[in-house]
């Protein structure tokens, strides 16, 4: 199994290349490290949603409801800054992660204490946290010149040559990595989504591990929410709207089983990459934006049918079989 | 998605012992939504002077009527198992090739023709996707969503399509008699006929065997990836007669068409007490949802609370509908202890 998973990793990597490759043929100057750079910053948000979508998904749930909760984040942290030009931002980064936090420990302990479906608790919560988003600012948008300087330029700073949200970005691509692979939370998340009886037998409390992943989820929603705003420099309720469909098309496209249990965390990095690069590719090879969303879709089901390929369970194909065979005839 | 965890299932467990037929029927989810429903109607009959006005409340039918076609069969799609995230962007599709067609100056026989077969064409991909290749339907459908939606965007761009003939608008404009629209009349029949197929043949007990045990279908011989191909054509379909009918309303056609109605419509599904685990569900709970969720937003509407605004209330209605009963069970559960 883990060969295999290496080996897909390394296949996603290889299509990358490809892609970028066959994009350089037709506009030279895009497989330069700076574009690639660039590429790499515009993907950071989507990287930083990824990984938590990844981890909801791990323990056999979803969370359609990170794009308003980013809404939501943003909305605040940046009606704070406007209004309180003196508060410190690592005052107002620490806020935004917590309001996220918040926003996802209430679908987790939906989820956890009253056993309500994941996809049921986050389609209303979706609705409710881009409503509130609206209640809060009343429809205004908080514009560049309201925001401090500080706040705007913090994701920009230089840091041996990429700007900080890159390096943020990869921060939280270890931290995830070193969370789901090092510690108990990472197994607990495994297993929970792998077996979920087997898990309860061997003492995991399925319910809290899928309540932290929420909450986890919600906290790196936050934390985007604050940096989507200040990247954009504005803020308003339809920001980011639709983009937990792209959270968990990175996934599907990393390979992270739907049904919980199976993905890595390169993975899910390597899924938002290649919806980056070809984001970032066709208003340079001249193809209309507007084909973008039709591209994504295609690529999904394609990710789709090549992960059932790969995930078939070799005790269910008999009955499977058979069955199919019976429909055929 | 579903959950193996037991608690999740005891709605569609069987008691000891069945209660009288009376405190069954009060006790069932349908009559408790009912309740819900005429609550909501003497609140808003009290809150706008407006409400009670027959004309009124034909306008607000439009709220639901077109949601409600595609909930009928996404109702059966999600007893079955299955989920069908693209309804929305079929709509988009099948509307995008309408105003396609009249800009060419086909006439109004032709332009539904075109809008269904582009709805049960888009059903025909889920389902082969779904039931041929066994694949799960979440994610197909969310990637089938961008697909058709994509296409329309394509298509279109940020153009936007009118010019459909005069007769076309009665669809979406149209009255049979009185106050009752033609989307309402349809509403109504639509809703007999998936009553019947659901709840009185065989097509319909073998979904809901399907749903409740998918293995134990199979091995009765029922044909499970036919029934789930039939039911994914059927939600296109239905996408379609919405497509129709939304178009000849608004007169005009946009890639943005019916966004985000995918939620709306399994928000109205699970509010009429489908189990969104599959298995249990009627259409009657449905037509009621569909009620309750047109009221809702049609009264706040009358008190000018905005739509973002609605959609607060519609989510916080999901949610307590759903949690509400397994409070009350926790409570129950708690003192007999």
């Amino acid at each position: 199994m883990k060969k295999l998973l290496k080996h897909r990793e390394l296949l996603l990597v290889g299509i990358i290349a490809i892609m970028v490759a066959g994009f350089a043929t037709r506009a030279p100057g895009f497989a330069t490290p700076g574009n690639l750079a660039n590429i790499f910053n515009d993907t950071s948000i989507l990287i930083i949603l990824a990984l938590g979508q990844m981890t909801v998904i791990l323990t056999k749930s979803i969370d359609l409801s990170v794009a308003a909760n980013l809404a939501f984040t943003g909305m605040a942290v940046a009606m704070m800054d406007a209004a309180y030009p003196g508060m410190p931002l690592a005052l107002l980064v620490i806020l935004a992660v917590g309001i996220g936090a918040v926003l996802g420990a209430i679908n987790g302990t939906l989820v956890w204490w009253l056993r309500i479906p994941p996809i049921v608790v986050t389609l209303g919560t979706l609705t409710i946290y881009r409503g509130m988003a609206f209640v809060l600012s009343g429809g205004a948008w908080v514009n560049s010149h309201q925001m401090t300087p500080d706040f705007l330029n913090f994701p920009r700073l230089p840091v041996l040559g990429m700007p900080l949200l890159s390096w943020m970005a990869i921060g939280i691509v270890l931290l995830m990595w070193v969370v789901l692979t090092r510690t108990q939370f990472g197994r607990a998340t495994y297993a929970s989504g792998g077996n979920p009886t087997a898990a309860v037998y061997a003492g995991i409390d399925t319910g809290r591990t899928k309540f932290l992943a929420f909450t986890l989820s919600g906290a790196l929603a936050g934390l985007a929410g604050y940096l989507w705003v200040s990247r954009y420099a504005v803020a308003y309720v339809d920001v980011a709207a639709g983009f937990e469909l792209d959270t968990v098309a990175a996934c599907v496209i990393g390979g992270i089983s739907i049904a919980g249990g199976i993905g890595s965390v390169a993975g899910a990095v390597l899924g938002a990459l290649f919806l980056g690069v070809i984001k970032n590719a066709l208003p340079v090879i001249g193809i209309s934006p507007f084909a973008q969303m039709a591209i994504s879709g295609i690529v999904i089901v394609a990710a789709v049918v090549f992960n059932a390929r790969a995930e078939r369970r070799a005790g269910r194909i008999i009955l499977r079989d058979r069955g199919a065979k019976e429909v055929s005839a | 998605m579903s959950d193996i965890v037991t608690e999740t299932r005891t709605r569609s467990a069987i008691p000891d012992r069945l209660g009288t037929p009376v405190s069954r029927l009060l006790g069932s989810w349908e009559v408790l939504l009912f309740g819900v429903a005429i609550a909501i109607f003497i609140a808003n009959s009290f809150a706008s002077p407006y409400f009670l006005n027959a004309w009124n409340l034909s306008d607000a039918t439009f709220n639901f009527t077109e949601k409600a076609m595609i909930a009928f069969a996404m109702a059966m799609l999600i007893i079955v198992g299955e989920i069908d995230l693209s309804v929305a962007a079929i709509i988009a599709l099948a509307s995008t090739a309408m105003g396609a067609a009249a800009q060419m100056g086909i006439g109004t026989p032709g332009l539904v023709a075109i809008g269904l077969a582009v709805g049960l064409v888009c059903g025909a991909i889920n389902g082969t996707l779904v039931s041929v290749l066994k694949l799960p339907s979440i994610v197909v459908t969310i990637g089938t969503m961008s697909l058709f939606r994509g296409i329309s965007y394509i298509t279109l761009g940020d153009k936007a399509y009118g010019k459909y003939p005069a007769d076309f608008a009665y669809f979406g404009q149209g009255y049979v008699v009185w106050v009752f629209s033609f989307e309402f009349v349809l509403f109504i029949v639509l809703a007999v006929i998936f009553g019947i197929v659901l709840h009185a043949t065989n097509f319909g007990r073998q979904v809901y065997v399907i749903g409740n045990n998918e293995f134990a279908a199979r091995f009765s011989g029922i044909p499970v990836e036919r029934v789930k191909f039939k039911l994914f054509l059927l939600t296109g379909l239905m996408s379609g007669i919405a497509a129709v009918c939304l178009t000849s309303r608004l007169g005009s056609t946009r890639p943005s068409i019916a966004q985000g109605w995918e939620l709306e419509v399994v928000t109205m599904v699970v509010l009429g007490g489908v189990s969104i685990l599959g298995g249990a569900g009627t259409i009657a709970g449905v037509v009621i949802a569909a009620f309750v969720m047109g009221l809702v937003t049609f009264g706040l509407g009358l008190l000018n609370v905005p739509g973002i605004v609605m959609s607060i209330f519609v989510g916080l209605l999901l949610i307590i509908t759903i949690a509400l009963p397994i409070v009350v069970r926790r409570i129950k559960f708690m003192s007999t202890k």
